[in-house]
C-alpha cells in the first residue's frame, strides 16, 4: 500500500470511530429507563424546571429527531447544559480538563521513565536477576488496581515524602502574600506528583516489556553488529543504534496506554480528590447529572481516538515501512 | 512441541481432537514452573470462593469487634471500619470477585469467539464488517465506557457481569479470527469441504476443536481483566451495595477513612488478593497461549488493547 493511502485510511478510520463513539453516546444515554431528567437527584428542582429541561433536551421529540439535534449541537461544540446547575457543559469541562491534562502527561512521563529504564536494563542484562526483576516488577504493578495503589501510596509514602495527598493547590497559598509564578507552579506540581506517580507505576510494566523486546530485536540487527565490528564502544552501540531504533514502538504505546491511563485517572483522581475530569465524572455519577457525564465520556473517548491517530501518523513519518 | 498440528487423517475425521486439546492445555502449564505456582495460587482462591460459607460462620459483615481493631489472635487481619473481621470479608469477597471474573470472561469468550470464528471462517464481506466493528470498539477506551454503562443501567452484580462481558470481547475476536483463518486453510478441512461437509459441520467438527485451546487461554486472561474491572466499577459506588467483593473492600477502606485510622490491615489485603489472582491468571493464560502458538505472542500486557504492533514490538514472557 502506498503511503498516502495509509494516511487516508487511518484518518477515515478515526472519523469512523468518532462517529461510532458519538452514536454510542447518544444511544446509551437515551436508553436509560425513564429519562435523564427524572433520574436527576436534585431536591430543589421544581416540576416546571424539569419540564423546561425536557423541552430543552428535546426529549418530547422522536428519537431520530433527537439524534439529528444532538449531532447538530455537537458539531457546533454545544454539549448542552448541566442538568443541575444550568451551566453550559463546555465551560464546566474546561477547568477539570486543565487539571487532568498535565497530570496525565506527568503520569505518562513517569511510565516512560520507569519503563524505558527497566526495559533497557532488562535487555542489556538479559537472563540475569535484573532482567527478571524488571519484568516481574512491571507485571506486579500492572496487576494492581490503581485506586488501591493510590491508597497504599498515601498510607506509606506521602507522609515520608512530605507531599500533599489531596486537591490541586494549597488552600493557604496566596492568602498572606502574592505568590510568585514559580511558587504557584511548584505548588501545582507537588499536588500532581502522587496521582501521576500512581498512574505511572501502574502502567510502566507495559513499556518495560515493549522496550525490552524492541531492544533485543534491534541489538540483533546487522547494523548493530557492523557498529561493533567498527570498534564502537558498548555505550555508543546501545545508545546510537539500539536505543534510538527501539524507541519507535514506544510512540505507539504512548497512545495505546492512554486509554488505560485515562481509565485509571478516574479512580486515582477520586482517591486524591484531584479536581480533574475523573473527579467530575465521579460527581456527575453521584448527582446523576447525565449531560455532564455524557460530555466527559465523549471528551475522553475523542482524545483517545485523536492520540491513536496521531501515533499512527507519527509512526508512519518515522518509519515509512509500516503500511500494512 | 506443537499441539495443534494439521494432522493427516481421513477426510471427515479431525485428529483426535479432544485429547489433543486437553494435552495442549495441560502440558505448557505443567512444564512451566511459574505457571504451576500460578495455578496453585488460583486454585487456592477458587477453593476459598467455593468453600467460603463453610469457613466463616454467620454473616461476614457482622460486627464482631471494635472498629479498625489491629490484627490479633482472634482477628488475624484485624477488623474493618464496620467492625467486621477482615478475614471473613476477604473470603466472602473472593466468592463475588471470582464469580464476576469467571462469568464476565465466559460472556466475553462467547461473543468474541463467535465473532472471531464467523469472521475468520467466512471471510469476505462478513469478515470486513465484523472486524470493522471490532476495531472501532478496540479504540474506544473500555474503562470509561464500562463506568458510563454501569452508571446508567444499575447496580446489581449480574449487571456488572454483563457490562464487563460485553466490553472485553474485542481482543478475543481478533485472536480467534487469526487462528480460524489458519485452521480453515489446513488440508483436512479442505478435504472435508471437498467431500461436501456443510459449513456448520466444518465449524463444529474441525475449526472449533482446533481453536478451543486458544480460546480457553484467552478466557483465563479475560478473568484477570474482569476482576480488575470490577474493582473500578465498585470503587465509584456503582457496585451492588449488598454484596461484598474485593473491589468493595477497597472502596470501604477508602470511604471509612482507613488511612486516617492508619488501618493498613483494612487497605492492603484486598488489593493484594486482586493482584495475586490477576497475576496468576495472566501467567497461566499467557503460558498456554505461548505454547500453542509462539508466533501469536502479543504479550500479556498488550492484551487489553490488542493491536498488531510493529515486528520489533512483540514482547516476550517473563519467567519462561
Amino acid at each position: 500500500m502506498r503511503g498516502a493511502d495509509y494516511v487516508v485510511k487511518r484518518v477515515l478510520f478515526a472519523i469512523g470511530t468518532v462517529f461510532v463513539a458519538v452514536t454510542l453516546n447518544f444511544v446509551l444515554f437515551r436508553a436509560v429507563s425513564g429519562d435523564a431528567v427524572s433520574a436527576l437527584r436534585c431536591r430543589q428542582c421544581t416540576k416546571e424546571f424539569k419540564d423546561f429541561q425536557r423541552r430543552e433536551l428535546g426529549l418530547d421529540k422522536s428519537k431520530w429527531e433527537q439524534y439529528k439535534i444532538y449531532l447538530g449541537d455537537l458539531a457546533q461544540g454545544d454539549m448542552g447544559r448541566s442538568l443541575r446547575t444550568e451551566e453550559p457543559v463546555t465551560s464546566i469541562l474546561w477547568e477539570p480538563l486543565s487539571n487532568t491534562v498535565p497530570m496525565v502527561a506527568l503520569g505518562t512521563f513517569f511510565a516512560m521513565l520507569f519503563g524505558i529504564t527497566t526495559g533497557v536494563i532488562a535487555a542489556w542484562r538479559r537472563g540475569t536477576a535484573a532482567d527478571k526483576g524488571s519484568l516481574w516488577g512491571g507485571l506486579a504493578f500492572y496487576s494492581m488496581p490503581p485506586q488501591w495503589l493510590g491508597l497504599v501510596i498515601v498510607l506509606f509514602i506521602a507522609g515520608w515524602l512530605g507531599l500533599p495527598t489531596s486537591g490541586v493547590k494549597s488552600p493557604t497559598l496566596g492568602i498572606l502574600d502574592d505568590p510568585s509564578a514559580i511558587e504557584v507552579i511548584v505548588d501545582r506540581l507537588e499536588h500532581m506528583i502522587l496521582p501521576a506517580l500512581t498512574l505511572g507505576l501502574v502502567v510502566f510494566g507495559e513499556y518495560t516489556l515493549i522496550v525490552r523486546s524492541a531492544m533485543l530485536e534491534t541489538l540483533g540487527e546487522d547494523y548493530v553488529l557492523t557498529s561493533r565490528a567498527k570498534g564502537l564502544s558498548n555505550w555508543a552501540t546501545v545508545w546510537k543504534h539500539g536505543f534510538r531504533n527501539a524507541m519507535l514502538p514506544v510512540i505507539t504505546l504512548v497512545a495505546l496506554s492512554l486509554g488505560f491511563i485515562i481509565g485509571g485517572a478516574i479512580t486515582v483522581e477520586y482517591v486524591f480528590s484531584y479536581p480533574g475530569i475523573g473527579l467530575l465524572i465521579v460527581e456527575a455519577i453521584d448527582q446523576r447529572d447525565y449531560t455532564v457525564l455524557q460530555a466527559a465520556f465523549l471528551l475522553l473517548t475523542l482524545s483517545v481516538i485523536f492520540f491513536n491517530l496521531l501515533a499512527d501518523l507519527l509512526y508512519f513519518k518515522l518509519d515509512p515501512r509500516v503500511t500494512e | 512441541m506443537s499441539p495443534v498440528q494439521p494432522g493427516v487423517s481421513t477426510p471427515d475425521e479431525a485428529p483426535e481432537t479432544r485429547s489433543l486439546a486437553v494435552r495442549a492445555l495441560a502440558s505448557p502449564v505443567l512444564r512451566n514452573k511459574s505457571a504451576l505456582v500460578a495455578l496453585g495460587v488460583l486454585g487456592f482462591f477458587v477453593f476459598l470462593a467455593i468453600a467460603g460459607p463453610l469457613l466463616i460462620d454467620g454473616d461476614p459483615k457482622a460486627k464482631v469487634g471494635d472498629v479498625f481493631e489491629p490484627p490479633s489472635r482472634e482477628f488475624p487481619l484485624g477488623t474493618d471500619g464496620g467492625g467486621a473481621s477482615m478475614v471473613a470479608m476477604l473470603i466472602a469477597g473472593a466468592r463475588v470477585s471470582l464469580l464476576i471474573g469467571f462469568c464476565a470472561a465466559a460472556i466475553s469468550a462467547l461473543i468474541g469467539g463467535t465473532v472471531g470464528i464467523l469472521s475468520g471462517f467466512f471471510g469476505g464481506k462478513t469478515d470486513t464488517a465484523l472486524m470493522r466493528i471490532t476495531d472501532y470498539f478496540l479504540v474506544i477506551p473500555d474503562v470509561p465506557l464500562m463506568i458510563v454503562i454501569a452508571a446508567l443501567f444499575g447496580r446489581s452484580t449480574w449487571n456488572i457481569i454483563v457490562i464487563i462481558g460485553i466490553i472485553y470481547w474485542t481482543f478475543t475476536a481478533r485472536l480467534l479470527r487469526a487462528q480460524t483463518k489458519s485452521v480453515r486453510e489446513r488440508v483436512y478441512v479442505q478435504r472435508a469441504r471437498a467431500l461436501g461437509a456443510t459449513n456448520s459441520r466444518l465449524v463444529v467438527r474441525h475449526v472449533l476443536p482446533q481453536v478451543t485451546p486458544l480460546l480457553i487461554a484467552n478466557t483465563v486472561l479475560l478473568i484477570a481483566y474482569a476482576i480488575f474491572a470490577e474493582t473500578f466499577i465498585t470503587f465509584l459506588g456503582l457496585g451492588d451495595p449488598s454484596t461484598i467483593s474485593w473491589g468493595r473492600l477497597i472502596q470501604n477502606a477508602f470511604i471509612d477513612d482507613a488511612i486516617i485510622n492508619n488501618a493498613w490491615w483494612a487497605i492492603i489485603p484486598p488489593g493484594l488478593c486482586v493482584m495475586f489472582v490477576v497475576l496468576a491468571c495472566t501467567i497461566i493464560g499467557q503460558s498456554i497461549e505461548d505454547a500453542l502458538n509462539p508466533r501469536l505472542r502479543t504479550g500479556h500486557l498488550s492484551v487489553r488493547r490488542f493491536r498488531v504492533l510493529p515486528r520489533a514490538a512483540q514482547p516476550e514472557q517473563p519467567g519462561s
